[in-house]
């Protein structure tokens, strides 16, 4: 495998000199094998005191109950289900990293599927929470499945929202599953490397006993590859059925067949800025630069501008259908939205989710790690309006006039909101701290083929084509962990 | 020598070692396995390892969660208590399509890796078998049988032309790990 050498047309993927697969164990396993940096400690105690924040808010809410919320009998659902799909919505991008793109070859997702697994399964820790909470009397959620009980009635398998429960439930266990596998061989390497203790008793048992035998490694791949191939599948089908929950109503607004394309856009579309917002930050702190490079930063502010661009699409082909359709509590619901009492969440989300992304065309500021790191959190905040737009402002006006009414969230609603915030990062932080955040496996399989130094040696040997040598150097202008001056020498 | 169980052969380069496997089957010298940190593409073709046969489990655990579903649907929905709702028909194929989806996934995951661990004897607490603790960080290891390929000297130099870094005599076939 190891013995071609990729077309110098394409940019490295690993930089950096004299990196050799010790030296890739070394650099990722640094955070895992020595005692969190000062940073570290910071951020945990923030993520952990919102954590905090969480339990007592939610609290709250089992112990007395959901009026704790700023619910009312019009908006009966706001920032619960909000944040129940925008959790839902980020973490969709860890699969699409790991799935959708181990389909298509993208060698580039290698370093960063790790981290963007990881942060799927806590965003649907957090969303799930969110499931549970607004049951309000949580210990009734077996409620949802279709056991035989007192009443002689089954569940109704006609509502979207058991669709939901099946859908979010073999969601988070398959992505899961996904994730663990891919982790065995790096937790065995923790385990190899760690002296006789406890330490690399744990390990041990959670490697399973990975030995990385042919055999093994020949069965991993198979099952990789099929874990991808439905995985992709299924995360397109977990947002549609997330749209199914508003879609399959009768109220404007809602009742749209565009919901479930657009959904799983949006949910992309927040997913990979999530993933910006953790690893431009996790790449410098753990001093990541060589693996997670700007070719992996850009790539995604490509993927972010495009899953943008569908959004804009979207929001302007409901607008379109709703005057076309000419039912006028579907225009009116439209025209609520833009110019009512909440104009401003929705042109928060307008200029959050259609126009700034657009600002990513520009090279300059799409490879400018600064902008691409504020740009990400002002979609998420953008795609946390979205949501709210679409369900607060098509709810808070009903068919009756005399029971309009505006929602005010409380700070039971902020809190949970706030807190789940902090239970994800809580849970990243001890991720990174424990368990190794690039897939060590995958990234060494590049080091032959795709890293700096492999393709330094290609234009070294010169027998490689002048004008495409010159376009590679000019492309590794915009890369921070790359020397220029190496290349300025020799000619 | 005569105490040696296994020879490794470490190298640092999965050419290099791919070399080694070349030469040490051109010498009909039989591998009892290899080692590596990362996939190594080709070698099972070399090593005579039979593709994989999960794919056809996946199908099959795939029909199974399928099935199952389908008939707890159709017995809940439709047999045992059916329901008049406006009107709709009470066999709603529809509605039978997300569980069905879903399960069918769930079942495929599930069964796969399951029988993937099984059938590699991969679980938690397993006493890991490793024949040299560099093989799941920077070293590809062609591990040797000594019983029987004699004489010694004739694979170290071998494993040595093929480019090996080092070489070594086990006199335990694995790394204690008590």
């Amino acid at each position: 495998m190891a013995s071609h050498s990729e077309s110098i047309i394409r940019e490295p993927l690993i930089t950096g000199k004299d990196i050799t697969y010790a030296k890739i164990t070394n650099d990722v396993l640094f955070p895992v094998e020595n005692k969190p940096n000062k940073a570290w400690w910071i951020g945990f105690t923030v993520a952990a005191l919102g954590a905090m924040l969480w339990v007592v808010s939610i609290s709250v809410t089992f112990w007395y109950g959901l009026g704790e919320w700023g619910l009312n009998k019009t908006v009966g659902w706001a920032w619960d289900i909000t944040g129940f799909v925008w959790w839902v919505g980020i973490g969709h991008a860890g699969t699409l990293i790991s799935a959708v793109l181990l389909l298509f070859r993208q060698n580039w997702r290698n370093s960063i599927n790790r981290s963007a697994e990881a942060m799927t399964i806590f965003a649907v820790i957090c969303a799930a929470t969110y499931i549970v909470a607004h049951m309000g009397r949580p210990w009734l959620a077996y409620f949802t499945l279709p056991l035989p009980n007192q009443y002689v009635l089954w569940v109704n398998w006609n509502s979207a929202l058991m669709m939901d429960v099946f859908a979010i439930s073999t969601y988070f266990s398959v992505s899961l599953l996904f994730w663990y596998t891919g982790l065995l061989p790096d937790i065995a390497t923790i385990r190899d490397r760690a002296v006789p203790g406890l330490r690399r008793r744990i390990y041990s048992i959670l490697s399973f006993g990975w030995t990385g035998s042919v055999k093994t490694w020949q069965r991993f791949e198979t099952v990789s590859l099929i874990l991808a191939g439905i995985s992709t599948p299924l995360v397109l089908s977990v947002h549609t059925i997330v749209s199914f929950d508003f879609a399959t109503s009768l109220m404007p607004g809602w009742h749209t067949t565009i919901f479930p394309p657009y959904f799983v856009a949006g949910a992309i579309f927040s997913g990979f800025a999530m993933v910006q917002t953790l690893l431009l930050v996790t790449r410098k702190v753990l001093g990541l630069e060589n693996y997670i490079t700007m070719f992996h930063i850009e790539s995604m502010n490509k993927i972010i501008t495009l899953t943008g661009s569908i959004v804009g699409v979207a929001y302007i082909t409901e607008f379109f259908i709703a005057w076309y359709s000419g039912v006028e509590y579907e225009q009116y619901a439209f025209l609520n939205r833009m110019f009512g009492p909440y104009w401003w969440a929705y042109w928060s989300m307008m200029s959050c989710n259609v126009i700034s992304p657009q600002l990513f065309w520009f090279k300059k500021l799409r490879t400018n790690i600064a902008f691409s790191w504020v740009l990400s959190i002002v979609v998420n905040i953008g795609m946390w309006f979205e949501r709210f737009v679409i369900i607060v402002t098509s709810l808070h006006r009903d068919y009756i006039p005399s029971s309009w009414v505006m929602f005010y969230p409380s700070w039971v609603d902020v809190g949970v909101f706030i807190g789940s915030i902090g239970v994800f990062f809580t849970l990243f932080l001890l991720f990174i701290r424990f368990l190794p955040s690039v897939a060590m496996a995958e990234v060494k399989l590049l080091l032959k083929t795709s890293s700096e130094q492999a393709k330094k040696k290609l234009i070294d040997s010169g027998k490689l084509d002048k004008e495409q040598v010159q376009d590679y150097v000019k492309e590794l202008g915009k890369y921070d962990s790359v020397d220029l001056a190496d290349y300025q020498t020799q000619k | 020598m005569s105490k040696t169980k296994f020879i490794l052969g470490l190298f640092d380069d999965p050419d290099d070692m791919m070399h080694g496997i070349e030469k040490l089957q051109k010498n009909s010298i039989p591998i009892y396995d290899v080692y590596s940190p990362m996939p190594v593409h080709g070698i099972e073709a070399k090593l005579g390892v039979k593709e994989s046969r999960l794919g056809y489990a996946a199908f099959c655990f795939g029909c199974l969660g399928a099935s199952v579903i389908f008939s707890i649907v159709y017995y809940t929905l439709v047999h045992d208590w059916p329901m008049d709702i406006g009107g709709k028909p009470n066999f709603p194929i529809p509605v039978f399509v997300p569980f069905t989806f879903e399960w069918t996934i769930l079942f495929t995951a599930f069964g796969m890796t399951l029988t993937f661990f099984a059938a590699t004897h991969l679980f938690p607490g397993r006493a890991p078998r490793v024949m040299d603790l560099r093989a799941t960080d920077d070293r590809f290891i062609i591990a040797i049988d000594a019983k029987g390929n004699v004489p010694h000297e004739d694979i170290n130099n071998l494993l040595k032309e093929a480019g090996a870094v080092e070489i070594k005599h086990n006199d335990r076939k694995y790394v204690s790990y008590e």
